[in-house]
């Protein structure tokens, strides 16, 4: 049985997002991968630094075509199968008439899997992270930045990472630990 | 001098748009946050907002009373009947649909535009979308005469063997409108998440981080999320978008597609488009004014906002002055003698003073928007949005009277009057509306706080320090 490692990560503090982001490159450059960091706004400068890529445009996607093909079954089976009616001699399946709700039905499917799509990558809801271990993180949701490179990160070394991060002068490097 | 006249005094240099800052000066992350969550978290609720509460729950009290009497009686309390079927009821519908489209285009199409300045506004509007969607929503199940079974509109698997029939704009427009409420919502809550995460650390008692803690679901703004975030709110714009337009044509395609004069017009969907947003900004300034001088939001909200949602209200309303140019031109190019009746009755009919108010509220009062003073001028761009306000519920009272109380029989011609009933729920709706909102501004972030901060200069690497 193996149980957690009591150490989560390092966190550098900084109140100023270009440090953050020399912070962040820096560490990337030394070939850590396991580093995140936290802010009170989205920073775009971190995009080409931190992996971006997604899946959500694909989610998004299937659930538009998704939402799609269930309108057009749906309207094709009520009006030509299930219940059939002659309204003014038109054909059965009179798809133009089908249009606007296949319309709204993709977008409609498209926005639920975007906003479900997002929370699951996300990983939410998660009512509790290692992070919030530090009482000071109560600022990444205001106006202090912080850079997290995680113990599981192969090149993770206590000291090393400290000194790392110490050279960007932060306000403070933190221990975060996992309980 | 406060920052408003400061700012006021600031801004005589000759191109206005330019020099109006988006934000005020002085402010840093720290300012942003305490001033959007000390509203909700530490400071007094001021005596204007249980002013308008007391008022909106007098108004829902009525609206109570109203519904009830409606779901006891029946339509026939209203003043409806044949052939004017469609009374208050239908008006209501599209005048508060009408108003949520502003909320949808200012979130959505501005941020794929790139539109900076709209992030002080859009939560806000945002919310006024989906109140007034609710409200809007209400009046077709009133009106169908039995509530209770609403759900026959939708297509599910019954033992009556029956269902909708997907050839009628009425059956899109449950779809329509569901479809929009939802995204909305969606699209609202995804923009309040972060800041949801940051009322939670701001929290100064327990109940306040614990509801706010479940309701930002963990949100801890790391870079993964951003991300996301980013990613999502972009493809939920792209997809509003085309959703905003389609809400209001489907709309307007529940009175084209009846062959009554009056109705049966192609201009229909981009009129009625025009005039949602038309009216939807007016809701917007109706809102935002009180709102900063209530709360001190000078900073937040400033003139290039107010100067902003006013060009937009004059754009629209120009093209429903256009559309009311060009209804009787057609009416008279098409040789129609129906048609051309239709025209001159709203025009000199017994409803001849709802369309001259029309007239005066939406074409001609909106032309004061030309000047810059005035839209930077807080009272009269009051007044102004509620005159455009009124001006567009009496607009879809009078296309929807004037069209049905004098069809093609004289025999059949009646007159429209409204009843007490019908006042009181129309009244009671926009309590519902201040009710929703004023509960909304006291209890989530009414401005995006997240959006504003990246319009600080210091929020991009670079770009100095916030000291």
């Amino acid at each position: 049985m193996t149980y957690p490692a009591p150490l989560y990560g390092l966190v550098a503090e900084f109140d100023d997002p270009s440090q953050l982001v020399d912070a962040a490159r820096a560490a990337r450059d030394m070939g850590y991968r396991n580093v995140d960091a936290y802010t009170p706004y989205p920073v775009k400068a971190l995009d080409e630094i931190l992996e971006g890529k997604s899946w959500l445009p694909l989610i998004v996607l299937i659930g538009g075509i998704l939402g799609f093909l269930t309108a057009w079954s749906m309207e094709y089976y009520i009006a030509v199968i299930d219940y059939p009616t002659n309204i003014g001699g038109r054909p059965l399946n009179s798809w133009p008439s089908f249009i606007v709700i296949m319309f709204e039905l993709t977008v409609l499917f498209a926005s639920v899997f975007a906003f479900f799509g997002m929370l699951a990558l996300c990983g939410l809801p998660l009512p509790h992270h290692p992070m919030f271990n530090l009482r000071r993180f109560a600022r990444a949701s205001s106006d202090h930045f912080f850079l997290c490179i995680e113990a599981r990160d192969p090149h993770f070394e206590v000291d090393a990472t400290t000194k790392l991060l110490n050279t960007f002068e932060p306000l403070q490097v933190w221990e975060v630990d996992n309980d | 001098m406060t920052v408003a006249e400061k700012q006021r005094h600031s801004v005589r240099e000759p191109d206005p748009d330019v020099s109006l800052p988006v934000i005020g000066a002085s402010q840093t992350f720290e300012t942003v946050t305490e001033q959007i969550s000390s509203v909700i978290l530490s400071r007094k609720t001021p005596w204007p907002w249980w002013a308008t509460f007391g008022f909106a729950l007098f108004l829902v009290g009525g609206f109570t009373v109203a519904v009830t009497w409606v779901f006891a009686k029946g339509v026939g309390i209203w003043g409806i009947e044949v052939p004017v079927a469609w009374g208050f009821a239908i008006t209501n519908f599209v005048w508060w649909i009408g108003i949520g489209h502003a909320g949808t285009l200012i979130s959505a199409f501005l941020l794929l535009l790139n539109q900076s300045w709209r992030s002080s506004i859009n939560r806000f509007a945002e919310a006024m979308t989906i109140f007034a969607v609710m409200c809007a929503g209400m009046f077709p199940l009133l009106h169908l005469g039995r509530p209770w079974v609403f759900y026959w509109l939708l297509p599910y698997p019954n033992t009556m063997t029956i269902q909708p029939q997907f050839r009628s704009p009425l059956v899109w427009d449950v779809f329509a409108v569901s479809t929009y409420f939802t995204v909305s919502l969606l699209f609202w809550y995804l923009g309040m998440i972060p800041d949801l995460g940051t009322l939670r650390d701001q929290a100064k008692n327990r109940f306040a981080y614990g509801f706010y803690g479940v309701l930002s679901w963990g949100w801890r703004g790391s870079h993964r999320h951003w991300h996301l975030h980013e990613t999502a709110s972009i493809l939920l714009a792209g997809l509003a978008t085309p959703l905003v337009l389609s809400v209001h044509t489907v709309v307007s395609f529940d009175f084209t597609i009846a062959i009554l004069p009056g109705w049966h017009s192609t201009i229909f969907p981009p009129y009625f488009v025009a005039g949602a947003i038309f009216s939807g900004f007016a809701m917007v300034l109706a809102l935002a004014i009180p709102i900063r001088a209530v709360y001190g939001l000078h900073n937040l909200l400033t003139e290039r906002h107010l100067n902003n949602c006013a060009k937009l209200m004059l754009a629209t309303g120009l093209i429903v002055a256009y559309t009311y140019v060009i209804e009787p031109f057609t009416a008279w190019y098409s040789g129609n003698q129906f048609e051309m009746y239709m025209v001159h009755n709203r025009a000199f009919g017994p409803y001849a003073w709802s369309f001259w108010t029309v007239i005066f509220c939406n074409v001609a009062v909106p032309q004061l928007l030309w000047f810059y003073k005035i839209r930077i001028s807080p009272k009269p761009l009051f007044a102004i949005s509620i005159a455009i306000l009124y001006g567009m519920w009496l607009e879809r009272y009078m296309i929807i009277i004037t069209a049905l109380h004098r069809d093609f029989v004289p025999s059949a011609w009646s007159n429209f009057i409204a009843t007490a009933w019908d006042n009181i729920t129309l009244y009671g709706s926009i309590g519902v509306f201040i009710l929703l909102f004023m509960l909304f501004i006291r209890f989530l972030p009414m401005i995006s706080m997240y959006e504003v901060r990246t319009l600080l200069p210091f929020s991009k690497p670079g770009g100095g320090s916030q000291k």
